[in-house]
């Protein structure tokens, strides 16, 4: 006779009319594969924790994104935003799709270099520009976005250094309408701060104004604040136009956009309530269209998409260390996978999975990561099929930041695959080990010796 | 252990305690061992028909058992946790 399988004993009090905290039942099906390749199989053979991202993903979601903004505006670029996931084989992914490079540091800079993107091609964002930098940036013709009064007189002292003409942008801030208000990336529009820029800029004759930026904001659920930056930065470029007959190339509306993950505190799952592409285009495309720009000198829209185009792609595979209860009955689940590689679940409350059959019975729990530390908790309330020492689980939409905002702290980084358009896996990371940790590492002569302890 | 007597158990694995007045849902290995208990079946037996009927090795049923007992004496629907 065939053996059932096993599933812990469980028990639940039932409560009616209390109040849920855990929220109703949420997974139905076990995720046992991605892209067809079966996720047992994937840990035997790379371990555990484990990134997976899926190429098929990105490519969908790119043209997804594209075709929304494309099919209502005329000329439209997205740069890949390089601080949301520079792992090479997601960069080069994004670039084979057509995407630039947008970037915020010496380093980031020369990883697109490295990935193949011509300077032309990259635009130099962020607050840290060291002279360094702005000589890279300059010498390779990227544009380059400036944040703040000192960047412009440094810029304005190296075009003199270098007799160039940089290609530069101003980054604009603005009320929106929407709560907070980012102040903090580049000059004001409504203080007259952003105009007080573009007049220096025009007077000096020293950098040639190619465009306007702004980034308004991050996981912007409304997208009509985008419509708001758009007619805000359509009257610099007329203004613009009208002041010094000068046009600019492109208006570039930074990122932002929200992806499906659930915000901690929300009362809907991001799934329902964040909005499409095709919200966010309509409300940029249509405010470029109605503005007083010329139809003759319509500038390029630039986007710099991060979060929306890679969340969905990645996966974190984790197994079950240890089930335990709390002093107060709750059952306690802890994964190997913690916050020092799941940054994101600070933010999120991220959809896990069992990638397992599993029955219709759930239990309320707590998912803490494998670190002795309090704060390692990847979902504070959830509730899940009861699980067991070695089963799987699926934690989904961490393609974003996860890869670029993880630490080396108390385990090593795990390995991260890419499955490809065909479904064959490739190693785009090896995992850390003792060597690599140490490296960087060196230490003063008089602690050579170490006595046996 | 024992459970308290007049404890009703239905066949879909609802549970509810007459004493407090409190129900319980149980998944369905949770339902054949509280039925095994309330038939006075030890450990040891229970263990054995989990062994034999299962694709489960001892030490995850005895880790899983002890949890459940756990639960079982937390929610005061032991035997040694009756009061009358």
């Amino acid at each position: 006779m065939e053996k059932k399988i096993f599933e812990r004993p469980l028990i639940k009090k039932l409560q009616t009319g209390m109040p849920n905290k855990f929220g109703t039942k949420t997974e139905y099906d076990p995720i046992t594969d991605i892209d067809g390749v079966a996720i047992k199989g994937l840990m035997a053979q790379y371990g555990s924790p484990l990134f997976v991202i899926s190429e098929n993903t990105i490519r969908e979601t790119y043209r997804e994104a594209y075709r929304a903004f494309s099919t209502r505006y005329p000329r439209v670029q997205f740069a890949w935003s390089y601080k949301t996931n520079y792992l090479s084989a997601v960069c080069r992914t994004f670039h084979q799709e057509g995407s630039w490079a947008e970037v915020v540091s010496g380093f980031e800079f020369e990883k697109a270099l490295q990935n193949g993107v011509a300077g032309k091609n990259i635009i130099f964002n962020g607050p840290d520009k060291s002279t360094a930098d702005l000589t890279m940036a300059i010498n390779h013709g990227a544009y380059i976005h400036i944040d703040h009064f000192d960047e412009l007189f440094l810029l304005n002292e190296l075009a003199d250094k270098l007799q160039k003409k940089p290609k530069v942008s101003i980054r604009v801030n603005m009320d929106t309408g929407i709560y907070p208000q980012w102040s903090r990336f580049g000059f004001n529009y409504e203080n007259g701060e952003a105009w007080e820029a573009l007049n220096r800029i025009m007077l000096g004759k020293k950098l040639e104004l190619v465009g306007l930026h702004c980034h308004i904001g991050t996981y912007i659920m409304t997208p009509t604040a985008y419509g708001i930056a758009a007619s805000k930065l359509a009257d610099l470029a007329v203004g613009l136009a009208s002041k010094y007959k000068h046009n600019i190339s492109y208006i570039d509306m930074g990122g932002g956009f929200a992806s499906k993950n659930t915000l901690k505190g929300a009362y809907l799952p991001g799934s329902d309530t964040c909005p499409s592409f095709d919200a966010y285009a309509d409300a940029i495309t249509s405010a470029l269209i109605n503005s007083s720009i010329s139809p003759d000198h319509i500038p390029m829209l630039i986007l710099e998409t991060g979060r929306a185009l890679v969340d969905d792609a990645g996966y974190l595979l984790s197994s079950v260390i240890a089930n335990k209860r709390l002093a107060d009955g709750k059952l306690a689940t802890i994964v190997d996978a913690g916050v020092n590689i799941l940054f994101t679940s600070f933010w999120y409350d991220h959809k896990v999975t069992p990638a397992q059959p599993f029955g219709y019975h759930t239990e309320d729990m707590i998912i803490y990561g494998p670190l002795c530390m309090n704060i390692d908790v990847i979902r504070e309330y959830i509730s899940l099929p009861p699980m067991k020492k070695g089963d799987h689980i699926v934690i989904s939409r961490v393609g974003a930041y996860n890869m670029t905002q993880w630490m080396q702290f108390i385990s090593y980084r795990p390995k991260v695959v890419m499955i490809d358009m065909h479904n064959a896996v490739h190693l785009v990371r090896e995992n850390e080990d003792l060597s690599y940790v140490c490296q960087l590492e060196k230490h003063p002569e008089h602690l050579n010796d170490i006595k046996p302890l | 252990m024992k459970l308290k007597k007049k404890l009703a158990i239905s066949d879909t694995g609802f549970v509810f305690d007459p004493h407090s007045g409190e129900s319980f849902s149980l998944n369905e290995t949770g339902t054949e061992i509280l039925n095994m208990l309330k038939e006075g079946k030890s450990q040891e037996e229970i263990m054995t028909h989990f062994l034999e009927n299962y694709e489960v090795d001892n030490d995850t049923f005895e880790r899983a058992y002890m949890d459940f007992i756990a639960m079982l004496k937390f929610y005061n629907i032991s035997e040694e946790n009756e009061k009358d």
